[in-house]
């Protein structure tokens, strides 16, 4: 288990004055400070590690956001702000001494408008929500989690999610024109606004990403797109890693960049295959889900090309979809993923490294190393455009050892990312999980900026504690 | 003019040169005008400094991989250099840099470094991000001369505060960019633009709109008055201008949908390959205002406003101007009196937008407010910010506002 800041004795003591000053400040169902009402926020979407936090406070709007934030600003208490608290990274994770802000009861759609496209929404609002709201018009909102049904656009701004579609619409912080937030001492704060790339410094790019760590985030402008005329996939299985790794720089090289380039190994392809049925051929080593955009003679104009291109790399199978549902079946395992290998294993560790893609092979030959060496199994899903593994480490957590070993396999995967020329996480953010990894990819001068900028929006670390950063002098 | 040009500029040729230079800096409290090769020093406020920094002579391409989309190069590279070495494998910077040097007196080749330090970005931004967006990784070296990374060279990186965006466009404020890495993507196999002849400026942003929200993957759209058409290679009268790129089918599929798409707006015209790379090239560079005496201000709002702020200015000081970005860009010249700047400033201001003084005499430059001011909470923040970058405020002091 990872070590945390030992809490604030002084905070601790406290707690019944603390619970007092939110109730006068919120809505009386505003404040949860009853344990058993506390346990549903004791973790997020990194279930291995739980706490329960001081008291969980629900604004509404952000005039009580600021209020709240001013109160414990006065009181010294750290402060963990969290969306629908589906992290993958911990960064929803409460501290014994902390208070939970929760996001979700500010989920307001303000503005819609589709002529200048862009919307101005509440944090609390859900990323599927946003684009549920103009897709009657053609427009989308483009990054699109695997968690979007639940996860909320003001956790999507604080992590700068992702998505499987980002090779081609970017993710999250290329999707913003503005910001309303809140400062850790209470004042409001908007930042850009409903045009592009405002004069000075670039707040907008640094606060996305930054976890909390900066300010709470209450409000987002987000750009607005149209929607293609369509889309269809196809499905291409391979005799080994090596060879569909080599096909997807020779796509890339081609010139065409398709909407979505997801890869799955011979685990993921078994463990999805049984659970969801679509299809996907069991004699592959690696598989293939390529999509492409645009009228229909445009998708088979660009499926024509790049069936040519798999061909080259001498296919197992290959299969193009010829209408919307062929599309959505080949997608049908690859969505259902996460569940299929939670159907083998109960617990598995989803990591989010990112390598060149030139390095695809290598690094997956040596993660199955590395999984065999552990005595544990490794599926690997991932958007293979911009070489985002999502490597699912399988363990028991009924069995202490074997998450041990799952951590230290996580934790040796994502170095190896590192030392690939890659990083730590593409989209899951550092959170928890992966703070005492931050000395493998930055030197100490590096995280010692940071840490700057870090004190400059929050001179007492109140925000969102114990994460992203290594602790200073890790206690015992 | 700042005393920098009295004394030899430092021209470290590698970035243990330019830590080196800013380390020295930094012990004596020396202020730097920190800067490529200079060809944007007629942009925002002067700079009060004893010596200069340049970047130009770190050089050269570091990495290219065309197959992952990714390019690395020293800060000194010039933008040509880099722009002729991703067209050699059929790539492009997705940004579209506008070269200034027309419109800003320039003989100098702009650098990278000077292009992501200004976070230029021209016509393919409505559709395809700023430079910042394609930002992929910095090395730079801080106010204290320490050397620090940020992002790297994969394209998608969560990993510690994104210092990538933070230090594109910071004007060499808060540290020296050494070395970028930038996300490139195949170039398109051709190019068309669709001219809508005849409309007035709302109505023209009114098309723009609709070619952007349709399903063709417009790739700019920008309106041109009367009055200056004649500067934009293929246009003669008012017109707005919608460009097309991808692989040659598509273009011709798409412009056809889309001239049926905007039929209200009248009967459309279409630029071929070569024309549509001239008559944009105009548009990125601001050629239509380069010959305008005077001052030039970049205004960004949303779209819809970008007629309003244009009316309004050419009321109040007879402004000439132009619309990018789907109408969000207006570009302005009048005259460089403080005068005109407020009224630019409160055109933007009224429209919720921002602005930039982007040439004018170095007095004017000096005296007013090159960009808005930040509120007084965000203004604190800054100051900090800086101070945990450049804690003796020696990097480009002055060169975004008074006093900083």
């Amino acid at each position: 288990m990872i070590t945390q800041l030992p809490p604030r004795q002084d905070v601790l003591a406290r707690r019944d004055a603390i619970v007092a000053g939110l109730r006068r400040l919120l809505p009386p169902d505003a404040v949860i400070a009853e344990p058993l009402r506390l346990r549903p926020y004791e973790t997020d979407g990194l279930a291995a590690y739980r706490q329960v936090p001081l008291a969980v406070a629900l604004p509404e709007t952000t005039a009580q956001v600021a209020a709240v934030m001013q109160f414990l600003h006065r009181e010294g208490v750290p402060v963990v702000p969290r969306g629908a608290g589906t992290s993958l990274s911990g960064g929803a994770l409460p501290m014994a001494d902390s208070v939970v802000l929760g996001l979700m009861r500010l989920n307001r759609i303000l503005e819609i408008d589709t002529a200048d496209r862009l919307a101005v929404v509440q944090a609390g609002v859900t990323n599927i929500a946003i684009t549920q709201a103009v897709q009657g018009k053609g427009f989308f909102y483009a990054p699109d989690p695997s968690s979007q049904l639940a996860c909320m656009i003001g956790g999507n701004v604080s992590m700068n999610a992702g998505g499987a579609h980002c090779l081609r619409y970017g993710v999250t912080t290329n999707n913003l024109l503005g910001l309303k937030l809140v400062t850790v001492e209470g004042e409001v704060v908007e930042i850009g606004g409903c045009h592009f790339d405002a004069a000075g410094y670039d707040w907008l790019g640094l606060l996305t990403g930054s976890e909390g760590q900066l300010a709470i985030v209450t409000e987002v402008t987000v750009r607005l797109l149209h929607a293609p005329e369509g889309a269809r996939a196809m499905l291409v299985a391979f005799r080994s890693n090596e060879v569909a790794g080599a096909c997807v720089a020779s796509i890339i090289a081609s010139g065409i960049i398709p909407v979505a380039l997801e890869f799955m190994d011979r685990p993921a392809i078994h463990a999805c295959e049984a659970f969801a049925h679509a299809g996907y051929p069991l004699d592959a080593e690696a598989l293939l889900i390529i999509e492409v955009e645009g009228s229909p003679a445009e998708q088979d104009e660009l499926l024509g090309r790049l069936q040519e291109l798999c061909a080259r790399h001498e296919p197992t199978s290959l299969r193009v979809s010829a209408c919307a549902e062929e599309s959505a079946a080949i997608w049908k395992g690859r969505k259902g993923a996460f569940g299929a290998v939670g159907r083998i294993s109960p617990d598995y560790l989803c990591m989010d490294g990112v390598i060149p893609t030139s390095r695809l092979a290598d690094v997956l030959h040596r993660i199955g190393e590395m999984g065999a060496e552990t005595g544990l199994q490794v599926a690997n899903i991932f958007h293979a455009g911009d070489g985002n593994l999502h490597p699912l480490i399988m363990f028991d957590a009924n069995d202490p050892d074997s998450f041990r070993r799952a951590e230290r396999l996580g934790a040796d995967i994502l170095t190896l990312c590192v030392e690939a020329g890659g990083c730590l996480t593409g989209e899951h953010g550092v959170g928890m999980e992966k703070r005492d990894l931050m000395g493998v990819q930055f030197t100490a001068v590096e995280l010692d900026q940071q840490r700057r900028i870090k004190s400059a929006f929050d001179p007492g670390w109140l925000l969102n504690p114990s994460k992203v950063f290594p602790l200073p002098a890790a206690p015992a | 003019m700042s005393a920098g040009l009295a004394t030899e500029p430092l021209a470290p040729a590698d970035e243990a040169g330019v830590a080196a230079s800013v380390r020295a800096a930094y012990q004596a409290g020396e202020p730097l005008l920190v800067l490529g090769n200079g060809s944007k020093r007629g942009m925002l406020r002067p700079v009060q400094a004893g010596r200069t920094l340049s970047t130009g002579g770190l050089a050269g391409v570091t990495l290219y991989s065309p197959q992952e989309l990714v390019l690395s190069a020293r800060a000194g590279t010039t933008v040509a250099d880099l722009t002729a070495a991703v067209a050699a494998q059929g790539q492009q910077i997705t940004a579209e840099i506008p070269d200034f040097s027309a419109l800003l007196g320039s003989s100098a080749p702009p650098t990278l470094g000077g292009a992501v330090a200004a976070n230029l970005s021209g016509p393919r931004r409505v559709a395809w991000g700023a430079l910042r967006d394609h930002v992929l990784g910095v090395r730079a070296v801080n106010g204290t001369g320490e050397v620090i990374r940020s992002g790297g060279r994969v394209l998608k990186n969560v990993t510690g505060l994104d210092l990538c965006k933070l230090l594109t466009g910071s004007h060499g404020t808060l540290a020296v960019l050494t070395e970028i890495t930038l996300k490139v993507l195949p170039a398109a196999e051709r190019r068309a633009t669709l001219v809508l002849r005849g409309l007035d400026p709302v109505q023209g942003v009114a098309a723009l709109s609709a070619a952007l929200g349709s399903p063709y993957g417009v790739s700019a759209a920008a309106y041109v008055p009367a009055d200056l058409a004649a500067l934009v290679p293929g246009l003669h009268g008012a017109a707005a201008l919608v460009r097309l790129e991808d692989f040659a089918s598509f273009v011709s599929y798409r412009s056809e949908r889309l001239r049926a798409d905007l039929s209200s707006f009248g009967p459309a015209d279409l630029l071929d390959d070569a024309a549509t790379l001239a008559a944009w090239a105009a548009i990125r560079d601001a050629a239509p205002l380069a010959g305008e005496p005077g001052a030039i201000w970049r205004v960004s709002v949303r779209p819809s406003a970008g007629p309003r702020v244009a009316a309004v200015l050419e009321r109040m000081f007879g402004a000439r101007w132009f619309l990018d970005w789907g109408g969000g860009l207006v570009w302005i010249a009048g005259p460089a009196t403080a005068a005109a700047h407020e009224a630019v400033c409160a055109a933007a201001r009224e429209a919720g937008g921002t602005w930039t003084l982007l040439r004018a005499p170095e007095a004017l430059r000096a005296a007013v407010e090159v960009i808005p001011p930040e509120a007084k909470t965000l203004a604190a923040i800054a100051r900090r910010v800086k101070a945990a970058f450049d804690p003796k405020a020696i990097l480009n002091p002055g060169r975004m506002r008074a006093g900083e």
